[in-house]
C-alpha cells in the first residue's frame, strides 16, 4: 500500500466498531483530574515524598499498553520495544510501592513510654 | 459473554482503588493502608490485561516482568537522603515506556493496521511520544544533577531559551504535520530526536534548589504521558491512572511554586541560582560565632528549641544525631520543634521523612505557617543546613534574588544558631543577612561533628 493511500485512509472515519468515543475519552480525563486534584490537596505535607513514590507506582499503569505489545507480538521490533517497555514500568512498580510503604513504616506518632 | 465484558469491570474496579489509595494518603495513620489499595489496583490492572484476547505467547511478558520487579528491588531499598535521584530515575523509566509503546505502535500502524492512522489517534500518538521522551531524558538530567554526575549549577548558553523553545515548536509543527500526513513516516524519528533533546536541554539550565519544583513537574508529565497513551490505546484506566498521577505532579509543583514565591515560568526558564560574579563580594561584615559547649550552655536553659533543617542535613547524613540531640533537650525538659519549609531539601517533603527516619515522632515537625506565629516565643532557633529559607532578606530587600519568597522567621527567636561549615554564601550565591544578625551566633564545622558535639556538652 502506498503511502498516499495511507493518507486517504487517515481522513476516514475509525474502523471497528469497539472504539469508545472521543467525546467518551475526555469525560473519564476531566473527571479524573478533577477527582485527581481534590484527593490529592488533602495529602498531608508530611507525606508528600511518599505520595511521590506511590505515584511512580501508579504511573507505571503504562504497563498496561506494555503487556499488550509484548504480548501480541506483531512485528520484532513492536514485541522488543514493548518488553523493554513491561521491564521499565514494572521497576517503577515494585520499587514504587516498596519505597512508599518503607517510608510510611518510619512515621510515628510518639514513642511507646512517653507522654 | 465476551472477555471485554469481564475485563472493563476489572479495569474500573481497579480505577475506584487507585483513587481510594489516594485518598488514604492524607494521613500517616491510614497511609499504608493506601499503599495496600494501590498494589491491588496494580494486581488487578495487569491480570485484566493478561486476560486480554490476541496474545501469541506470554513468554515475553513473564520475562519482563520478572526483570523488572528483580530491577525494581534495589532501587526501592536506597538510603532516604537519595530518594529523589531515585524519584527522578523512576520518572525517566515511566516517560521510557510511555515513549516506546508510543514508537512501536506508530510502526505497527503504518505497517500493519493503517485504519488507526486517524487525526485523533496520530495526534494522541504524537502527544504521547513527545511527552514520554522528553520526560525520559529530562527526568535523566535531574537525576544526574541530583547525583552530582552533571554540574548543579545552571548551565547557560546565549538565546538558551530561544533555542530550546524553537526546538520545541519545530517538534510540534512536525508532530501536526504528521496529524495532517500520517504516512510521512520520516517525520516521527524526527519528532523523537528533537523530544529527546528538549529533554535535556530544558533542565540543564534550572540548579539544584529548583530540583522540588522540576521533580514535580516530571512527574505530571508521566502522568499526562500515560493519558495520552490511554488515548491511543482507547483504555479508560489509563486515563484515569495517568490523571490522578498528573494531577498530584501539578499541585505538588505550584505547592513548590508558591513556597518560593515563583512561576512556573521562572523556575523553567529563569536559570536561578547562577553564580553571582562578585555582587557585594568587598563587603566585609562581622559575624559572631561560638563553641558548641557555649551553645549546649544556652540550649539547655532554654524552653524552647526550633530547629530548621535544609538540604546540608541531608547531605551530612546528620538526623540520627539530630535525633539524639532531641533525646538529650527533651530529656531536660526543653521543648523540640522542627521547622520544615516546603521547599527545604531536593523534593516535596524531603525533610519529614528524613527526621521521621531517625524516629523524630510526626506531630513534631511542623509546618512554615504554623510555626511562624511561634518564633518570637522560641528561645532558641537552631539552623542546621538550610540557607536561603531563613534569609530575612526575603523580607524587606527588594534588591535580593529571593524577595518576597515565605520564610522561616529563625531571626525573630532570641538567640539564632547556624551550623554551617564556612562563611560561603549558598546554593543562589545570596549573602544571608541571617548570620550577621546580632542575635546569631554561628557554630563552623560539619554539622554531623558540631551536633556530636552538643550532645556531648549536653550530657556532662
Amino acid at each position: 500500500m502506498s503511502l498516499d493511500a495511507l493518507t486517504l485512509l487517515a481522513d476516514a472515519a475509525p474502523a471497528g466498531a469497539a472504539k469508545t468515543d472521543f467525546m467518551t475519552l475526555l469525560y473519564v480525563l476531566m473527571l479524573a483530574t478533577f477527582t485527581g486534584l481534590l484527593v490529592i490537596r488533602n495529602v498531608s505535607r508530611l507525606l508528600h515524598t511518599p505520595l511521590m513514590s506511590l505515584t511512580n507506582a501508579i504511573s507505571a499503569i503504562a504497563v498496561v499498553g506494555s503487556i499488550m505489545l509484548a504480548g501480541k507480538q506483531e512485528t520484532t521490533f513492536s514485541t522488543i520495544l514493548g518488553a523493554v517497555a513491561v521491564v521499565a514500568s514494572m521497576t517503577n512498580i515494585v520499587s514504587g510501592f516498596l519505597l512508599t510503604d518503607r517510608m510510611l513504616k518510619m512515621f510515628k506518632k510518639r514513642e511507646p513510654g512517653k507522654s | 459473554m465476551t472477555m471485554d465484558s469481564i475485563i472493563q469491570p476489572i479495569y474500573l474496579f481497579s480505577a475506584v482503588l487507585f483513587i481510594l489509595s489516594l485518598m488514604w494518603m492524607s494521613h500517616p495513620s491510614t497511609a499504608r493502608r493506601g499503599v495496600f489499595a494501590g498494589v491491588a489496583a496494580m494486581v488487578a490492572a495487569i491480570g485484566g490485561t493478561l486476560l486480554l484476547p490476541g496474545y501469541q505467547s506470554y513468554h515475553w511478558i513473564i520475562i519482563a516482568i520478572a526483570l523488572g520487579a528483580v530491577l525494581g528491588v534495589p532501587l526501592a531499598m536506597v538510603p532516604l537522603t537519595a530518594v529523589p535521584q531515585r524519584t527522578a530515575l523512576s520518572h525517566a523509566f515511566g516517560g521510557l515506556a510511555a515513549g516506546l509503546v508510543g514508537a512501536a505502535e506508530y510502526y505497527l500502524w503504518i505497517t500493519l493496521h493503517p485504519e488507526h492512522l486517524t487525526r485523533f489517534g496520530v495526534g494522541a500518538l504524537v502527544a504521547e511520544v513527545i511527552l514520554g521522551f522528553l520526560t525520559f531524558t529530562g527526568s535523566l538530567m535531574a537525576a544526574g544533577k541530583l547525583m552530582e554526575i552533571i554540574p548543579t549549577r545552571p548551565i547557560t548558553f546565549r538565546n538558551q531559551n530561544a533555542i530550546n523553545l524553537s526546538l520545541f515548536g519545530v517538534a510540534i509543527v512536525a508532530g501536526v504535520w504528521l496529524v495532517i500526513a500520517p504516512g510521512h513516516w520520516f517525520l516521527f524519528p524526527l519528532i523523537v530526536l528533537l523530544s529527546l533533546a528538549f529533554g535535556v536541554l530544558l533542565i540543564i539550565p534550572i540548579g539544584g534548589a529548583d530540583m522540588p519544583t522540576v521533580i514535580a513537574l516530571l512527574n505530571a508529565y508521566a502522568g499526562l504521558s500515560a493519558v495520552a497513551m490511554g488515548f491511543v490505546l482507547d483504555n479508560k484506566l489509563l486515563i484515569a491512572a495517568g490523571a490522578l498521577d498528573g494531577s498530584s505532579g501539578l499541585i505538588l509543583s505550584i505547592i513548590m511554586c508558591k513556597a518560593m514565591n515563583r512561576s512556573f515560568a521562572n523556575v523553567l526558564f529563569g536559570a536561578f541560582g547562577q553564580v553571582q560574579v562578585a555582587a557585594g563580594a568587598v563587603e566585609q561584615r562581622s559575624v559572631k560565632s561560638a563553641t558548641a559547649e557555649e551553645a549546649a550552655q544556652i540550649m539547655e536553659a532554654a524552653r524552647s528549641v526550633v530547629v530548621i533543617p535544609g538540604y546540608g542535613m541531608a547531605v551530612a547524613q546528620a538526623q540520627h544525631r539530630v535525633r539524639e540531640l532531641y533525646d538529650a533537650l527533651t530529656k531536660r525538659g526543653v521543648e523540640v520543634k522542627f521547622a520544615v519549609h516546603p521547599v527545604a531539601g531536593r523534593m516535596p517533603g524531603h525533610m519529614n521523612v528524613l527526621l521521621a527516619e531517625a524516629e523524630i515522632p510526626y506531630d513534631k515537625l511542623i509546618e512554615m505557617e504554623e510555626i511562624n506565629p511561634e518564633m518570637p516565643e522560641a528561645d532558641v532557633a537552631l539552623v542546621l543546613g538550610a540557607n536561603d529559607v531563613v534569609n530575612p532578606a526575603a523580607r524587606h530587600d527588594k534588591s535580593s534574588p529571593i524577595f518576597g519568597m515565605p520564610i522561616i522567621d529563625a531571626d525573630k527567636a532570641k538567640t539564632v544558631f547556624v551550623i554551617k561549615r564556612s562563611m560561603n554564601p549558598g546554593f543562589a550565591g545570596i549573602e544571608n543577612e541571617l548570620f550577621y544578625a546580632d542575635n546569631t551566633l554561628m557554630l563552623f564545622g560539619d554539622a554531623k561533628a558540631v551536633l556530636t558535639q552538643l550532645v556531648q556538652a549536653l550530657k556532662e
